[in-house]
């Protein structure tokens, strides 16, 4: 049994896993998990990944999940090119620091932009006060900040003068908020610059293809109110 | 010019960095940036970490942010043993399956009971509603519990048969608790003999070094109140 991937491209890091097994002609069964129908609470799916969340990895016995743990599984299984996650020690630890740093910050912002603007309302229905709204755009902004001033800063991808992991990983965050409405490169012209140059390193196809989920997540139809019910505790802890 | 780790033992991913270090006899200079004084937000240390955290690693012109990355730097500069980051793919991918895991769970809720159940009282001044401190206990117990079942299993440490990153960055959470005065694992034998194994691991003296300062923070003398005003924001995630 082959590579199999467990995933559904509405969530951000299931669109990084999808981009970089895709660019780099990494054969696998794709099984789409969709989370806006509660398959990811099945009991099925609990059997692949008791967390009951996506992406999750199975190579032939081997269940892998996070999806940081998976990109790097990936690229050492599949012999990638180095610039991907470079061996060189300081450009290698550029990629470890922004991976690490990503989860408490760009990840839950973005989320928190995505479901608070669009999901909550449009899909549980759920009446969001404008003034947290305000407040987690104006928390995402701060962190496109620090992305900008501290993780790019003058370079032309994140860990330096190739397009890596961390960029994958960025930039599939990044679609969330925008998928959302959110004008996220506006007053971030270097942000901008550098998404161009990462969708054209991925290749502006696949990068759509990639994206196309969650550009058109604000035309989905709302939960029914068993699903609300079944969703809402993991959705809650998700975007605390 | 040496290494310098940038560290306060306060802090749970410090700890991680000074074990590590410390066990694989990596000579350092050791920084130290109070953290209850709040020397981090000085602007001396926002030259070597503009993100205002620690713990930080500089290396000659090198500066590295992120314990996690801090942990794999080391360990590939120094040839750490490989059992601390193995070679072997999916040994490997357990390890970073925990680092990944733990920012968003295991860390999030070991800092908050810290803060909640003793921090904001003994050093604030500021009891915390009920309410929170048993929601956040009981996350605790369900992050403990995930610990026990999906990480630990059956198995001596927490991806295989041998002391890796993963225990040293799990150890140093939990302590945070335990210095507040939670019960642990008195309740969790499974835990209770991995923490056996990991303190035998590093060594009794060490482990206890590293934890002196946590362990002593319930009879710390309150914040200085010309302070608290530069606290006041980071204290605020705290709560939750």
């Amino acid at each position: 049994m082959g590579l199999e991937l467990y995933l559904d491209l509405l969530s951000q890091p299931c669109r990084a896993i999808y981009i970089f097994t895709k660019k780099n002609g990494i054969t696998f069964q794709q099984h789409t998990v969709e989370l806006l129908k509660g398959q990811h609470l099945s009991d099925a799916f609990a059997q692949v990944n008791s967390l009951k969340k996506v992406p999750a990895m199975k190579d032939g016995d081997f269940i892998l999940t996070e999806s940081v743990a998976i990109l790097l599984y990936l690229a050492h299984k599949y012999k990638v090119s180095d610039n991907w996650y470079p061996q060189d020690l300081q450009a290698r630890a550029r990629v470890d620091e922004y991976l690490a740093w990503q989860h408490t910050t760009l990840r839950r912002n973005c989320l928190r932009a995505l479901w608070h603007k669009v999901m909550l309302p449009v899909f549980l229905r759920e009446q969001v006060a404008p003034e947290i709204l305000a407040a987690t755009l104006a928390e995402l902004d701060m962190t496109l900040q620090l992305l900008e001033d501290k993780f790019l800063q003058n370079k032309a991808f994140l860990a330096g003068n190739c397009i890596s992991l961390a960029d994958l990983v960025a930039i599939t965050e990044l679609m969330h908020p925008v998928g959302a409405g959110c004008q996220v490169f506006e007053g971030h012209p270097k942000l901008a610059a550098w998404s161009q140059r990462v969708k054209a390193a991925v290749g502006e196809e696949l990068f759509r293809e990639a994206h196309e989920v969650i550009l058109n997540v604000k035309n989905c139809s709302p939960a029914d109110l068993t699903l609300k019910q079944k969703m809402m505790p993991g959705v809650l802890a998700m975007i605390r | 010019m040496v290494l310098e780790l940038y560290l306060d033992l306060l802090s749970q991913p410090c700890r991680a960095v000074y074990i590590f270090a410390k066990k694989n006899g990596i000579p350092f200079q050791l920084r130290t940036v109070e953290l209850l004084k709040g020397q981090h937000y000085t602007d001396s240390f926002a030259q070597v970490n503009p993100l205002k955290k620690v713990p930080a690693l500089k290396d000659g012109d090198f500066i590295l942010a992120e314990s996690v990355a801090i942990l794999l730097y080391l360990s590939r500069k120094y040839k750490a043993p490989d059992h601390w980051y193995p070679q072997d793919l999916q040994a490997r991918a357990r390890v970073d399956e925990y680092l990944s895991w733990q920012h968003t769970s295991l860390r999030s809720c070991c800092t908050r009971a810290m803060w909640q159940k003793m921090m904001f009282p003994v050093f604030l001044g500021h009891t915390v509603p009920p309410e929170t401190l048993t929601s956040t206990l009981a996350e605790l117990d369900r992050c403990l519990q995930l610990l026990e079942d999906k990480f630990l299993r059956d198995q001596p440490f927490l991806t295989g048969p041998h002391i890796s990153v993963a225990d040293l960055v799990a150890i140093t959470e939990l302590m945070h608790p335990v210095s507040a005065g939670c019960r642990v694992f008195e309740s969790r034998p499974k835990l209770a003999a991995w923490r056996q194994r990991v303190e035998a691991a590093v060594g009794e003296d060490l482990f206890q070094e590293a934890h002196a300062v946590v362990l002593k923070a319930k009879d710390m003398p309150p914040l200085d109140p010309t302070l608290k005003e530069t606290f006041k924001h980071s204290l605020k995630s705290l709560l939750q």
